[in-house]
């Protein structure tokens, strides 16, 4: 069985921030690392290889320097990994993505594999589109927010964790899922593997080794264009004040009462 | 090397960095060059970086900087695109609240966008009752196209991806919305990618308004996609200007809904018969949340964080959300930990809130926090830290011990009966 499991380098956006009067991002200082939700994603599929004997393949787009993400992964435990890359590719929304990476598990896996693991979203863009735009050029059936998986068979059967409540469901593979943080806890890599890891080749791939259509990839293959960006507007605060106990729990009563959220007497 | 989408004239060029500084994404920068001018450097652009946002155009006070103008791919026949579509989500039967949410804003994007513009809605379903359209008119609906088939009598993405496909390439809408829901999240992607167009998630603010195409000069009504990025540090707005139908999802709560006085006047039922695929997966079973509340549809939330210090300490929050008439709700570090369920955390990963009121306790108030509760009336936190950045939206800040807070509140309110 050939699982996949895509993963992307991000900024730790919590320390992304706008510079107000130039309007630009303000990277310096920010570190790279592996987008939290894929740890959960490359956890299922470092089970499914511990348990049903599946080649596991990481799979990144981005820059020379997501390698250490891959390098990561293949510490873990992944077999393969994969980086495609190109300044070709630069640009490209979650359309030109979605085409991209297909392309190149295809080519990576020599034809559609089992089964292709996202995270739920990616922190710097939360879009949560491009594991379903893989799984539409991949033509296999989708299945989002997995928080339990088990394969056997050719067949899955994974719990899937909706607004209401779990739905389980069942299908035959291939299949593209989408991990939520419910599932397993990620693993640490062992020692051996981060020596192993440190000393693999990281295969990449460009535009030309994964057969893509030249107006499918990068800026052009992208629909949407981002026009403009800009700080998010601040919300002013009101009063504080310093208390503890009784005198905090009257100041807020007070305040409740005046705004009319609750009966003071 | 891909061609970037702008090009730098090295004549015009000064080497001053007004570009640089323009530049949202990094994607300029100076490079020496001793020969070229008196400061001896020249500015250059990496085409990996460049989103076509052209500032720099404007930015550069010697107008060396000019848009690259390459052939443009996009949808056939943009002309041939009118209305503007909600997918009408609903779960046996009960539409989901977003969905009014969208269908007040189709309203106004109808009225911006004009041209005989109509607002329709989509439904997919097997044996709805019939009051649905009654409903979905109340909020604006002029049009709605309604599949009732027994494939669609439950959520299965993959035929819901093709229902919503098909109905695209038959109508040939301009606009498409839906609401940002476990379910419209995951299969609406999947329309986008089919019908070879974008999608803007979670959008915050949405406008048409008539603009200059950047690639072909041309003016056109587009959509104006305003949306967070990086976990809500930055916002963006993003156009689809070559492709259609333009697609966008918005979370629920964002927008507020409105009923239309009277409804729209002759709103038409149009029932589609169409050919599905089979489901690719099966549901074998349901278990609904014991604890069913949508803390998004909450008037008061007391919500609470990493300063409860542990699980026990939630139940005071309960009894305190039980004495305001709320409900209970938590950040991501309180769900992390284990403490409250990830069906009531706040927050980019969790749900966005508009309650009337947000009563929060130890909760620093992380940008990802912040912009899940955008939408609340008044906020009122309890820190103990001073420099807590949710003081910086607070109505009213407390600075104190929220373990000693929660109880005295509960004290001093009487319980309601």
């Amino acid at each position: 069985m050939n699982v996949v499991v895509c993963i992307k380098q991000v900024p730790d956006t919590t320390n992304v921030r706008i510079n107000p009067e130039t309007n630009t991002l303000m990277r310096e200082g920010v570190e790279s690392i592996l987008n939290p939700f894929d740890e959960y994603a490359l956890e299922q599929g470092l089970r499914l290889r511990d348990e049903c004997g599946a080649r596991l393949t990481a799979v990144s787009m981005g820059p020379p320097q997501a390698t250490a993400v891959l390098r990561e992964a293949l510490a873990r435990g992944a077999d393969d990994a994969v980086l495609v890359s190109s300044r070709a590719f630069g640009g490209a929304d979650t359309l030109a993505t979605s085409y991209t990476l297909a392309q190149a598990i295809r080519k990576a896996c020599g034809g559609t594999p089992d089964l292709v693991l996202f995270g739920k979203q990616a922190i710097d863009g939360d879009t949560a589109q491009v594991g379903p735009g893989v799984s539409e050029f991949l033509g296999v059936p989708l299945v989002t927010y997995v928080r339990r998986l088990t394969v056997a068979d050719g067949a899955f059967r994974a719990e899937t964790v909706m607004d209401d409540g779990v739905v389980t469901v069942e299908g035959r593979l291939p299949a593209v899922m989408t991990v939520l943080k419910e599932a397993d806890a990620p693993r640490y890599a062992p020692l051996a593997g981060a020596i192993r890891a440190a000393k693999a080749q990281v295969a990449v791939l460009n535009e030309k080794d994964i057969v893509a259509d030249p107006v499918k990839i990068g800026l052009k293959g992208s629909p949407t264009k981002v026009v403009t960006i800009f700080p998010p507007p601040v919300r002013g605060g009101g009063e504080k004040v310093v208390a503890s106990g009784d005198k905090a729990a009257e100041t807020i009563l007070e305040f409740l009462g005046r705004k009319g959220l609750v009966k003071h007497g | 090397m891909a061609d970037a989408p702008v090009s730098i004239d090295a004549k015009k060029c000064v080497g001053c960095g007004k570009c640089v500084t323009g530049c949202g994404f990094g994607a300029l920068s100076l490079r020496d060059a001793p020969d070229a001018n008196k400061l001896g450097r020249l500015a250059e652009v990496d085409a990996a970086a460049c989103k076509a946002c052209y500032a720099c155009v404007g930015a550069c006070p010697f107008k060396a900087i000019s848009e690259v103008k390459g052939e443009v791919f996009g949808t056939e026949g943009l002309d041939g695109y009118r209305d503007i579509w909600v997918f009408a989500e609903q779960t046996g039967g009960r539409i989901a609240e977003v969905v009014f949410e969208l269908l007040t804003k189709a309203r106004e994007l109808k009225a911006q966008r004009g041209g005989g513009c109509r607002v329709c809605a989509v439904l997919l379903g097997s044996g709805l009752p019939p009051f649905v359209d009654g409903e979905l008119a109340a909020y604006g609906a002029d049009v709605i196209y309604r599949v009732d088939d027994p494939a669609l009598a439950e959520y299965e993405a993959n035929v819901y991806v093709d229902a919503v496909a098909q109905l695209v390439a038959k109508h040939r809408p301009e606009v498409i919305l839906a609401g940002a829901t476990a379910i419209g999240r995951a299969f609406f992607a999947r329309v986008a990618v089919k019908v070879r167009t974008g999608l803007t998630a979670d959008c915050t603010a949405l406008k048409i308004e008539e603009t200059r195409n950047r690639d072909t000069g041309a003016m056109q009504m587009l959509l104006h996609q305003t949306r967070p990025a990086f976990g809500g540090n930055i916002m963006a707005t993003i156009m689809t200007p070559n492709h259609r139908p333009q697609m966008a999802t918005v979370r629920p709560k964002v927008f507020r809904k409105k009923a239309m006085e009277g409804g729209a006047a002759n709103c038409q039922t149009i029932a589609e018969a169409l050919k599905l695929i089979a489901p690719l997966t099966r549901a074998v079973k349901r278990e609904p949340f014991a604890d069913g509340t949508d803390i998004a549809a909450a008037e008061i939330l007391v919500s609470g964080g990493r300063g409860m210090k542990k699980a026990e300490n939630f139940a005071m929050l309960e009894q305190l959300a039980a004495r305001l008439g709320g409900e209970v709700a938590a950040s991501r570090a309180a769900v992390d930990a284990g403490w409250v369920r990830p069906s009531r955390q706040v927050g980019q990963t969790g749900k966005t809130v508009a309650p009337r009121l947000y009563l929060c306790f130890g909760i620093s108030g992380a940008i990802q926090h912040l912009e899940g509760i955008r939408g609340a009336d008044t906020i009122i936190a309890v820190n103990s830290d001073p420099n807590a950045p949710i003081f910086g939206v607070a109505d009213l800040g407390i600075v104190g011990d929220a373990l000693e807070i929660v109880p005295a509140l509960i004290r001093l309110l009487p319980a309601r009966g």
